[in-house]
C-alpha cells in the first residue's frame, strides 16, 4: 500500500518535460527510482528475510512489525527511517544491508493517543545493535520529547552490532542518555520479548516500566556461559535472567505475560491510564460505575480478629471503577500493593500495604517498590491513594545489614516530596515510623481518613507494655488492655487532626471520588532546586 | 485460659439492641413486622398472635438456619437470642437476633457444640426454649434433657424419639415393628473389618457401609467387594468418631437405581400427627443432595398415601412429637423401604414450606410450646411445585464439588425473579472459612407447574451473582437444564450418569456457542469506544475516529474447553447510529442484533439478543479476553483485533506440569495422615495423604509408581487449595 502512494506521487512529475531525449533519460530514472523505493521498502518490511520470519514464528515469538500491528491502532502507524541503513565495511559487512536496519522506529496511536514505538527487528542481524539502529531509537525519543507523548520500546536483541565495535557501545551510551532526559518528562516503557543482555539491559532498567514476555524473554548483564567461565556456577537462562526471576526475585521487571499476543494487548490497557507527560492532564475516562457507589462488602473487609490477615487487593478491587487494577510488580514485594486504577474515570495510582503477606510490613524491598512507583506518580501528575495496614519497618540483622534505613527512606522520601493530590485511608494498623511513611497528615496528605478499625499509634500493645511497664510483668496483661483502651483507635489521632475523618468504609469510594474532583486544582510547589537528593 | 476473659468479656457484652426490638413491631397494628422469606406461600395456616407464645427463644445455630428460625420468631413476636463463636460476631444471625452471646472461638467443638456454654447462655438471658436448627445440638439428648433441667424448652421431638431414631441399629427394630417397608440387611453392629466383610458377603455386593450414628452423608460408604469394605470400613469408621464421637458402624443392602424420597412429618404433642408430603431428593453427590423437589415426579398419589402413613405410624410408634423426615429408597417398580429418621428440621424444608403453605418453624415453635395441630391431614394441600438449589461454596468440576473458601467480594441474590426464596445466613462481604458447612444459600423457586418452577430456577440462577468465592451455580444451572432431569427421569447415581466424566461446564451448541461469540465481541467494542472516548483530551482527539461510529473487527476465539484453543472467527460489531445500547454483529456471515443496556459495570447484563431474551454477567474483561457467565458457567472469549487472526497460530502453548508426579490439595483443609516419608517407593494409586476438610476425610493416592521425593507437609498441618504436597520421582 505504501508503496503504491510513493509511485503516485512520483508520477505526475513527468508532465511538461521538454527536451525529447533528455525527457527519455529523465522518465527512466524517475521510473527507477520509483521502482527502487518500491523495492526498498518492499524489502525493508521483509526484515531479515522469510527464512528468519518463520524461525522467529517457530520460537512463538512475532516479528518486529507484527507486533506494532497489535500494539498501535489499525493503520495509525507511521514510520520513520525505513531506508536506514548501517555503515560498517569490515568483516565484509557492507555486501550485506537491510533497509530500515535491525529496528523498526516511528509513532502511532493507542486508542487514539500518540505513543513513539521503537520494534527490535531480531531478523536482522539478531537485532544487534548498529550505530544507525541507535540513532533511529534516539530520533524518536528526542520527537516524543518535543510533543511530550510516550515511548514504548520492544526489545529483542541480541546485543551490541560486534562488527562495529566502539560505534555499537556509543549508540547504546546515546540512547541511555536520552532516557535519562526523557524520565519524568514523558512515560517511557520497556516491553521485553526476546533476549536483551549486555549493556543493552541498562536502557529497559533507566525508563519507568519494564515488562516480559515469559519463556522467550531474558535479561542479564552477562549470560549462562560467562557466568560458568568466571564463578563456575551452572545456570540456565531461564534461571538466570527469565521472567520468573525478574518479577518475582530481583524485581527488575515489572510483570510478565504469558506472550506476544497478551503481553501487546495488555500494553494498550496499562497506556489507557497514563498521561502522556508531565505537562499533559491527568486523562479522564467516561465511567460506567457510579462515583457514589456504596461498597458494602468494605464494611467487613478488616476481620474482627486484629491479627488476622486479609488482603488488601480486596479493598482495592471493591473500591475502584469495575474493579479494574493493573498491578505493578504483582510478584515482588508482596507486603505492599501498588498499581494504576481509576476512581470515577480519573487515573489514579494505589499504594497500599498488604497484611496477607508479612503482615504488610515495610522492608527493603517493598520500599523500594513503593517508592518509585510514588515517584513516578508525581512526576506525571497522577493523584496516590495510599491504603495503610502497616505494623511498622520489619526488624532484624538481615534487614539492618541489608540497609533498611537507606532503603526505608526511600519511600518517606517520595511521599514528602510528592505535590499530587494525596488521599490517605488508614484501614487498620498505623504503627511507629510506618506510619508517618505512608502518606501522613506530616507528609502533606491532603485528605487523611480512617475506618473504625483504624489503631495510630507508635507500636503494638505487647510491645509498648514490655517497655512501659517493664518491671511490672505481672499485671503486663492488664497494661496491655489499658493500652489497648487508650491507643488501638482512630480517637488519639483524629483530636489532633491527624486524620481528618473517621469515615463508613462502604462510604470510601464515595468520599474519595468527591475529593478527588475538589483536589484537580490543587497547586503546590516545592522550592526550586537543580534535583533533590533523594538517598538512593 | 486466654479463652476464658475473652468470654467474660462476650458475655457481659450480651447487649439488647432495644431500637430493633421497637422496629420489629408495626407502629399503627402493634403487630411484629413479618420479614420471613417468601411469606405469602404461608396459606395454609397463619400467624395467631392472641394465641400464648414463647417469649424469648435462643437458637443455638448459625447461619442460614439460624436466620431463618429468627425470621419465624420475630414474625410470631417472640424475641430471638443468637449464639456464636468469636469469628461470627458481625455474622448475619448475630445482627438479626435482639440479643447475642458470644459462646467460643472458631472451631464447632469449642462454640456450637458447647452444649454448657449455650446452656450457660440460655441461663443468662432467660431464653425460654431453645431451636437447634439442624446439625451441631439438634439431635444431643443430653443437651435436651440439660435444657429440661434449667426449665427450658427444647424445640424439637423429646429425647426418647430422639435416641430412638437416632440409633440406625434401634430405629430399624421400631420401624419393622411399626410395619414400615424394610431394606434387607443385618442389624447389628459390625466389630471389625473381617466381619464387615462377612456381613457384605451374606448381603450380597453392593453394600452400604455407614456409621450408626451417621447424616449428611459422612461416615458412609458403598463397597462392591471385599477390598472396597475394607477400606470404607475403616475410613467411615475414623470419619465416624471424629465427627460424631461415635464410631459404631452398621451394613445394608445398596440398592440400585434408587431414588431418595423423603416424607416430611408434623407432631404435637396431643397425639396428631400430619404428613405434610414427600420431598424428592435423589440428585446428590457422594451421599449429599444437591438439587431437591417437591412433591416428586415419580410419587402417585396413592404411593404418596401409603408413604405418608407409613411415616406417620413410625412417629406414633416412636411417640414423636414435633417436625421430623422419615427417609425411603424407592426402586424403579416404586417399592419404597425405610431408610431412617432424621429428628430435626431438614435442610430441604422450604420446599414443602412452598407446597403445603405451612411454616414449619412455626409449628414447631407452636408444638412446643404445648398447642395442638390446628389442621387435620386432609386440609394440607400441595400447592404447585418447588425446587431447591444448594447454592455452595465448592467446586463442581471437581467431583461435583470440593469446599472452596473466601470472601464474598460481590453478592447479589436473585429477588428480582418470581417466585424465588433465598435462605442464606451471609451478605456481601461474607466469608466463607474452613470452619463451617460451605452453604451459600437455599436457592428456593415456586411455580405453579414442575416446568415454571424449573423455569424460575434457570433464570434466578442466571440472575445470581456470586463473586470472590468458587461456587457450584455452573453445575446447578446445568442440571435445571438437563433433558434427563427435565423429564423427571432422576436416580441418585443421576450426577456419574450424566456426567461420568465428571462435570464440565456447560455443553453449547452452535448457535449458543455463536451468540456468546457476538455478544463478547459486542461487549468488547462497547470496552475500546469507551477507551477511546477522554472526557478531557479532545484536543488530542482530532483526528481520531469515535469508538461509537466506527467499524470494530475481530478475531474471537470460544475455547471449548479450557485452556484449549478454539476456532478463530471474524466478527464486526457496529453501533446502530452510534448508540452504545444498539448494536450489529456479523459473525460468518450471519447478523446478531444485541439491544440492551451495555454498562460495563453493571454485575448482571440483560440483553435481547435477536429478539431472545439473554440474562448474562459480566465476569472479566482483560486485554483481549472477555469473560462471560452463559447459562451458569463462565466462558472465556478471546477477543482481539482482527489482524491477530495471523499471529495467535504462533503463540505457544504453555507446558502443562506433569500432575502424575506431585500430589496437589484439592481443597483447604488440614492434613489428617501422611502414610509415606522422602525416598520411599510407592505404587500407583497408593494411599499418601489423608487430609480434611468440612468434616470429610479424603485420601491423595500417586499418580504413578515412583520414589517420593519431597514430602512437605505434616499432620496437622493446614493447607491452601493447590498446595503440594507430596512430589514424586520417576525410577
Amino acid at each position: 500500500m505504501l508503496s503504491r502512494c510513493a509511485r503516485g506521487f512520483a508520477v505526475p512529475v513527468l508532465k511538461g518535460v521538454l527536451h525529447p531525449t533528455r525527457a527519455t533519460s529523465s522518465i527512466a530514472h524517475t521510473m527507477k527510482v520509483a521502482e527502487r523505493i518500491e523495492k526498498t521498502r518492499e524489502k525493508a518490511l521483509q526484515g531479515g528475510g522469510q527464512k528468519r520470519i518463520d524461525a522467529q514464528h517457530n520460537r512463538g515469538k512475532l516479528t518486529a512489525r507484527e507486533r506494532l500491528d497489535l500494539l498501535l491502532d489499525r493503520g495509525s502507524f507511521r514510520e520513520s527511517d525505513m531506508f536506514a541503513e548501517h555503515t560498517c565495511t569490515d568483516f565484509g559487512m557492507q555486501k550485506e544491508k537491510y533497509p530500515g536496519d535491525s529496528v523498526v522506529t516511528g509513532r502511532g496511536k493507542i486508542n487514539g493517543r500518540t505513543v513513539f514505538v521503537f520494534s527490535q527487528d531480531f531478523t536482522v542481524f539478531g537485532g544487534s545493535l548498529s550505530s544507525i539502529h541507535a540513532k533511529k531509537i534516539v530520533k524518536i525519543m528526542k520527537d516524543a520529547m518535543l510533543v511530550g507523548a510516550p515511548v514504548i520500546g520492544l526489545n529483542d536483541s541480541g546485543g551490541a552490532r560486534i562488527q562495529e565495535g566502539v560505534d555499537s557501545l556509543a549508540g547504546y551510551a546515546d540512547i541511555f542518555q536520552a532516557n535519562v532526559l526523557a524520565s519524568g518528562c514523558i512515560p517511557q516503557i520497556s516491553l521485553i520479548m526476546g533476549p536483551c543482555a549486555g549493556g543493552a539491559v541498562y536502557s529497559p532498567a533507566l525508563t519507568d516500566f519494564t515488562f516480559m514476555v515469559r519463556d522467550t524473554s531474558y535479561l542479564f548483564i552477562t549470560g549462562p556461559d560467562v557466568v560458568k567461565a568466571v564463578t563456575n556456577e551452572e545456570v540456565t537462562q531461564e534461571e538466570l535472567g527469565g521472567a520468573k526471576t525478574h518479577t518475582v526475585t530481583s524485581g527488575v521487571a515489572h510483570g510478565a505475560f504469558d506472550n506476544d499476543v497478551d503481553a501487546l494487548m495488555r500494553m494498550r490497557e496499562l497506556f489507557n491510564y497514563l498521561p502522556l507527560s508531565n505537562t499533559d492532564s491527568l486523562p479522564i475516562r467516561a465511567c460506567d460505575d457510579p462515583w457514589d457507589r456504596d461498597v458494602p462488602s468494605l464494611n467487613t473487609v478488616v476481620p474482627l480478629e486484629s491479627t488476622a490477615a486479609y488482603n488488601m487487593k480486596d479493598v482495592v478491587s471493591a473500591l475502584v471503577d469495575e474493579g479494574d487494577f493493573f498491578e505493578i510488580m504483582p510478584d515482588y514485594a508482596k507486603n505492599i500493593v501498588v498499581g494504576f486504577a481509576r476512581m470515577n474515570g480519573r487515573t489514579v495510582g494505589i499504594v497500599g500495604n498488604n497484611p496477607k503477606f508479612a503482615a504488610g510490613c515495610l522492608d527493603i524491598n517493598s520500599s523500594i517498590k513503593g517508592a518509585r512507583f510514588v515517584r513516578f506518580c508525581d512526576s506525571f501528575n497522577v493523584p496516590i491513594i495510599t491504603l495503610v495496614d502497616v505494623p511498622g519497618f520489619l526488624p532484624g540483622t538481615s534487614q539492618e545489614y541489608g540497609g533498611i534505613i537507606r532503603h526505608g527512606a526511600k519511600l518517606l522520601y517520595a511521599y514528602a516530596e510528592a505535590t499530587v493530590p494525596k488521599i490517605t485511608i488508614i484501614t487498620r494498623k498505623a504503627f511507629g515510623g510506618a506510619y508517618d511513611v505512608m502518606a501522613s497528615k506530616h507528609l502533606r496528605g491532603d485528605i487523611n481518613y480512617a475506618w473504625p478499625t483504624a489503631e495510630v499509634a507508635v507500636m503494638g500493645a505487647k510491645g509498648a507494655v514490655s517497655i512501659l511497664f517493664r518491671n511490672d510483668k505481672a499485671n503486663a496483661a492488664k497494661h496491655e488492655e489499658e493500652y489497648t483502651e487508650l491507643f488501638s483507635n482512630p480517637f488519639p489521632a483524629a483530636v489532633r487532626g491527624f486524620i481528618d475523618d473517621i469515615i463508613k468504609p462502604s462510604e470510601t469510594r464515595k468520599r474519595v471520588c468527591d475529593d478527588l474532583n475538589m483536589l484537580e486544582g490543587k497547586k503546590l510547589t516545592n522550592p526550586w532546586k537543580k534535583h533533590g537528593n533523594i538517598p538512593l | 485460659m486466654r479463652l476464658l476473659p475473652k468470654l467474660r468479656l462476650f458475655s457481659a457484652l450480651t447487649y439488647t439492641k432495644s431500637c430493633r426490638s421497637v422496629a420489629s413491631t408495626h407502629a399503627k397494628s402493634g403487630r411484629p413486622v413479618d420479614e420471613r422469606e417468601g411469606k405469602e406461600i404461608y396459606t395454609t395456616i397463619g400467624i395467631d398472635y392472641d394465641e400464648p407464645k414463647f417469649d424469648k427463644i435462643l437458637i443455638a445455630n448459625r447461619g442460614e438456619i439460624a436466620c431463618r428460625v429468627i425470621k419465624t420468631a420475630r414474625a410470631m413476636g417472640i424475641k430471638t437470642v443468637a449464639v456464636h463463636s468469636d469469628v461470627d460476631s458481625a455474622a448475619l444471625h448475630v445482627r438479626m437476633a435482639d440479643e447475642a452471646v458470644c459462646v467460643g472461638p472458631a472451631p464447632t467443638s469449642e462454640s456450637y457444640l458447647r452444649a454448657d456454654r449455650i446452656l450457660q447462655a440460655v441461663k443468662d438471658t432467660g431464653a425460654q426454649a431453645v431451636h437447634p436448627g439442624y446439625g451441631f445440638l439438634s439431635e444431643n439428648t443430653k443437651f435436651a434433657a440439660e435444657l429440661e433441667k434449667a426449665g427450658a424448652k427444647f424445640v424439637g421431638p423429646n429425647s426418647k424419639a430422639i435416641l430412638d431414631m437416632g440409633d440406625k441399629i434401634h430405629s430399624k427394630k421400631i420401624a419393622s415393628a411399626a410395619k414400615v417397608n424394610m431394606i434387607p440387611g443385618f442389624d447389628g453392629e459390625i466389630a471389625d473389618e473381617d466381619m464387615c466383610v462377612k456381613v457384605s458377603k451374606d448381603i450380597g455386593y453392593p453394600v452400604m457401609i455407614k456409621a450408626s450414628a451417621g447424616g449428611g452423608g459422612k461416615g458412609m460408604r458403598i463397597a462392591w467387594n471385599d477390598k472396597e469394605a475394607r477400606e470404607g470400613y475403616r475410613l467411615s469408621k475414623q470419619e465416624a468418631a471424629s465427627s460424631f464421637g461415635d464410631d459404631r458402624m452398621l451394613v445394608e443392602k445398596f440398592i440400585d437405581n434408587p431414588r431418595h424420597i423423603e416424607m416430611q412429618v408434623l407432631c404435637d404433642k396431643h397425639g396428631n400427627a400430619l404428613w405434610l408430603n414427600e420431598r424428592e431428593c435423589s440428585i446428590q453427590r457422594r451421599n449429599q443432595k444437591v438439587i431437591e423437589e417437591a412433591p416428586s415426579s415419580f410419587v402417585t398419589p396413592e404411593m404418596r398415601k401409603k408413604m405418608g402413613e407409613q411415616a406417620v405410624q413410625l412417629a406414633k410408634a416412636v411417640g414423636y412429637d414435633s417436625a421430623g423426615t422419615v427417609e425411603f429408597l424407592v426402586d424403579s417398580q416404586r417399592n419404597f423401604y425405610f431408610l431412617e429418621m432424621n429428628t430435626r428440621l431438614q435442610v430441604e424444608h422450604p420446599i414443602t414450606e412452598c407446597i403445603t403453605g405451612i411454616d414449619i418453624v412455626q409449628q414447631m415453635l407452636r408444638v412446643s410450646y404445648g398447642h395442638k395441630l390446628p389442621i387435620t391431614q386432609n386440609q394440607v394441600p400441595i400447592i404447585g411445585w418447588a425446587f431447591e438449589s444448594r447454592v455452595y461454596a465448592e467446586d463442581p468440576y471437581k467431583g461435583f464439588g470440593l469446599p472452596s473458601v473466601g470472601r464474598l467480594s460481590r453478592y447479589v441474590e436473585p429477588h428480582n425473579v418470581e417466585g424465588v426464596r433465598c435462605d442464606s445466613g451471609i451478605v456481601e462481604g461474607s466469608e466463607i472459612s474452613i470452619y463451617y458447612d460451605p452453604l451459600i444459600c437455599k436457592l428456593v423457586t415456586h411455580g405453579n407447574t414442575r416446568e415454571e418452577a424449573l423455569n424460575r430456577m434457570s433464570d434466578a440462577l442466571d440472575n445470581y451473582v456470586i463473586r470472590g468465592v468458587t461456587h457450584n451455580i455452573p453445575l446447578l444451572r446445568d442440571i435445571v437444564q438437563e433433558k434427563r432431569f427435565r423429564k423427571g427421569d432422576i436416580t441418585t447415581k443421576y450426577l456419574p450418569e450424566v456426567y461420568p466424566e465428571g462435570f464440565q461446564g456447560a455443553t453449547l451448541n452452535h448457535e449458543e456457542q455463536e451468540t456468546l461469540i457476538g455478544l463478547a465481541a459486542a461487549l468488547n467494542a462497547r470496552k475500546l469506544a469507551r477507551a477511546n472516548k477522554f472526557l478531557n483530551q479532545t484536543a488530542k482527539q482530532t483526528t481520531v475516529l469515535d469508538g461509537y461510529h466506527m467499524k470494530h473487527s475481530f478475531v474471537a476465539e470460544l475455547p471449548v474447553k479450557e485452556g484449549e484453543k478454539g476456532e478463530p472467527k471474524h466478527v464486526e460489531v457496529n453501533f446502530v447510529a452510534g448508540n452504545p445500547n444498539e448494536i450489529e454483529v456479523e459473525l460468518d456471515g450471519k447478523k446478531f442484533n444485541i439491544k440492551g443496556d451495555t454498562n460495563l459495570a453493571h454485575p448482571t447484563s440483560k440483553l435481547t439478543i435477536n429478539g431472545k431474551e439473554v440474562t448474562t454477567q459480566i465476569v472479566g474483561k482483560r486485554a483481549g479476553e472477555i469473560t462471560i457467565l452463559y447459562k451458569g458457567t463462565p466462558f472465556k472469549v478471546k477477543v482481539l483485533p482482527e489482524q491477530a487472526v495471523k499471529y495467535l497460530q504462533y503463540m505457544k502453548e504453555k507446558p502443562k506440569v506433569d500432575m502424575s508426579t506431585i500430589v496437589v490439595s484439592p481443597m483447604p483443609g488440614a492434613i489428617k495422615n501422611v502414610s509415606v516419608k522422602v525416598g520411599d517407593m510407592v505404587a500407583e494409586g497408593q494411599e499418601l495423604v489423608i487430609m480434611e476438610a468440612m468434616k470429610m476425610q479424603n485420601s491423595l493416592h500417586a499418580g504413578r509408581t515412583a520414589k517420593v521425593k519431597a514430602v512437605n507437609v505434616k499432620v496437622g498441618s493446614t493447607v491452601d487449595e493447590g498446595e503440594v504436597l507430596v512430589e514424586l520421582e520417576k525410577i
